[in-house]
């Protein structure tokens, strides 16, 4: 049953299945299987039932609207859902209700797209195993012991569980790239400035971008296609056209110069990981890619950068949490009283955290040694791309370092931190990165290849991601659960 | 290295009502990560102009035109004390 939307789609188009049927087997799925991984927050049974019955109208009259019309798809509980409670997976959006649909929403509903609900994640996306959700923690379709990764690990686990055919979520670190890596899908992040963030709640607004997960990376495409595009309600929203990603995809990877960066394979990776991605890096020059060596040296200070740079617009945008105008409210004596006690009750451990450290980051003093001197390491880590980039065309690389972890493994935030250390440097930069399926661990647990490209060369990436799908059998293999 | 009194400090400006653990907590957990963050300083970035945003932004401009926009109740639905058509908040000046 569970199989990627253009299949769905054909057997729509045949007859042989209905989106009101395969909508019903997604939602009896989570009703069945969801209290084990915990992928969701909210399920919008009815809504989906009805969208999907409007569906199959389109299609029986030979008319849908497109590639996603009847797709069952689920989002990250950032995006904002007209009427349909948004929490960020924190306490203090615990009962908000939305009045408006993001934009990526607003064209998922306007492509036909069935939305289930709303998956859990990391609170306010900050995390890289969603056990910082303030609901309960999502597990690993692999592993049930294991985290999906994080922050987007609900709807990660929901494509790799087979509780959605494909999702939506936010990468501001990683965030797509690592769960998608995790649980054994493909997960991309567009060029930021590609998909709107209108409606998204913000985290590090010069870091944060909407993308897709699916099940192959020919949805991938589908799915980025549906919701990218300048959005005027967005400023940073980019001005290009979008090409027809799912069109170019069959055009391989023969004549193309990958880079490969010696900056990421370091000590302490994984050697099961190492050794995927390598054999990854093999198929593709069996299939016509040239490999070139490239050198990125500001890999190693990205980390230490991005931790400044989030925390102090994570401070900033999270002032917006007072009490006032829509969220959590406790009582104080006076209005300071009542905003310090709203927060203290409504944030969890890692978010007041990073809103200390951005707030010590950007205070008097210290704004030059941290804030300024973390912007211009961001400047290096974008010339050292656009050097590789002057002599290659994509960039090949591990996604994560390591496999999911077990649930509770990394307490020390450092350490969690280091997560991220292969897919922050496609943040600072802006540029457009995906992780495929590439292999399992000894373990059985999923590796992830990353392929980033030059901004706004998505149809590049994507194509070398399909490339290598088709090449290799790993997205046969799925996780059993029952 | 910073002390508690930083601690306090920052927890006042940014309103967060940590209680005696959280403070002792977040001095160790931020001394923590201040140290790995220090690492930058041995990155020479002198003449580095800084990035604020991976793409080049400017300023969006628009004709000063009335819009629709969310109605009213629509926005006060979700304060936690509207008052008619405001937003009510404790005292802020004392009488």
């Amino acid at each position: 049953m569970h199989r990627p939307i253009h299949e769905l789609t054909d057997a729509y188009r045949r007859g042989d299945l209905t989106p009101t049927a395969v909508a019903e087997e997604y939602l009896a799925r989570i009703g069945a299987l969801d209290g084990k991984v915990g992928a969701y927050l909210t399920v919008v049974r009815e809504q989906a039932l009805a969208a999907a019955r409007e569906s199959e109208l389109r299609w029986r009259a030979g008319k849908p609207r497109g590639p996603l019309d009847g797709a069952p798809v689920a989002l990250k509980d950032v995006l904002c859902t007209a009427g349909v409670r948004t929490t960020a997976g924190s306490k203090m959006l615990e009962r908000f209700v939305p009045p408006y649909d993001a934009t990526t929403v607003e064209r998922l509903r306007a492509a036909g797209a069935v939305i289930l609900g709303k998956t859990n994640m990391d609170e306010f996306a900050m995390g890289s195993s969603t056990e910082h959700s303030a609901f309960h923690p999502t597990r690993n379709p692999w592993d049930l012991a294991r985290v999906p990764g994080g922050s987007s690990g609900g709807s990660a686990a929901a494509v790799a569980g087979g509780l959605a055919a494909g999702s939506y979520g936010s990468d501001t670190g990683g965030s797509i790239r690592q769960p998608a890596a995790f649980c054994g899908v493909v997960g991309m992040k567009p060029t930021y400035g590609r998909v709107s963030r209108y409606g998204l709640i913000a985290l590090a607004s010069s870091l944060d971008q909407i993308g897709p997960f699916a099940q192959d990376v020919t949805d991938t495409a589908l799915l980025l296609g549906a919701v990218a595009g300048y959005d005027r309600r967005d400023a940073t929203s980019i001005q290009a056209p979008v090409p027809d990603y799912a069109g170019e995809l069959s055009k391989g990877v023969a004549g193309l110069t990958l880079g490969l960066p010696d900056e990421y394979f370091i000590d302490g990776m994984d050697p099961d990981v190492e050794r995927a991605v390598r054999q990854a890096i093999e198929v593709l020059k069996g299939l016509g890619a040239r490999i070139e060596r490239v050198s990125l040296p500001t890999t190693r200070h990205s980390l230490a950068a991005y931790y400044v740079i989030l925390p102090a617009e994570a401070s900033s945008n999270l002032a917006r949490y007072d009490g006032v105008r829509y969220g959590l409210r406790v009582a104080g004596r006076d209005f300071i009283e009542m905003q310090s006690r709203t927060r203290a009750a409504g944030f969890g451990a890692e978010v007041k955290r990073r809103i200390m450290l951005g707030t010590y980051a950007l205070s008097a003093g210290y704004y030059d040694a941290y804030y300024g001197k973390a912007q211009s390491v961001r400047t290096l880590v974008r010339r050292e791309f656009a050097a590789a980039f002057a002599h290659v065309d994509l960039i090949v690389a591990p996604t994560t370092p390591n496999v999911a972890f077990k649930h509770g493994e990394k307490e020390d935030p450092l350490s969690m931190y280091l997560n991220d250390v292969f897919t922050i440097p496609g943040n600072l930069s802006g540029i457009p990165g995906v992780s495929v399926p590439c292999g399992f661990s000894a373990t059985g647990l999923p590796i992830g290849l990353q392929v980033l490209g030059r901004p706004l060369d998505e149809a590049r990436v994507l194509r070398a991601a399909y490339a290598y799908e088709q090449a290799t059998t790993w997205r046969s293999r799925r996780p059993e659960l029952s | 290295m910073i002390d508690r009194k930083d601690v306090e400090h920052v927890a006042r400006l940014t309103r967060l009502a940590l209680t005696e653990a959280e403070l002792e907590r977040m001095r160790e957990q931020l001394n923590s990560i201040l140290a790995h963050l220090d690492t930058l300083r041995a990155v020479p970035t002198e003449g580095i102009e800084p990035t604020s945003h991976a793409v080049d932004v400017v300023n969006v401009m628009r004709d000063d035109e009335v819009e629709p926009c969310l109605p009213q109740d629509s926005v006060l639905a979700n304060a936690p004390d509207p008052s008619g058509e405001f937003f009510r908040v404790p005292r802020i000046i004392e009488e």
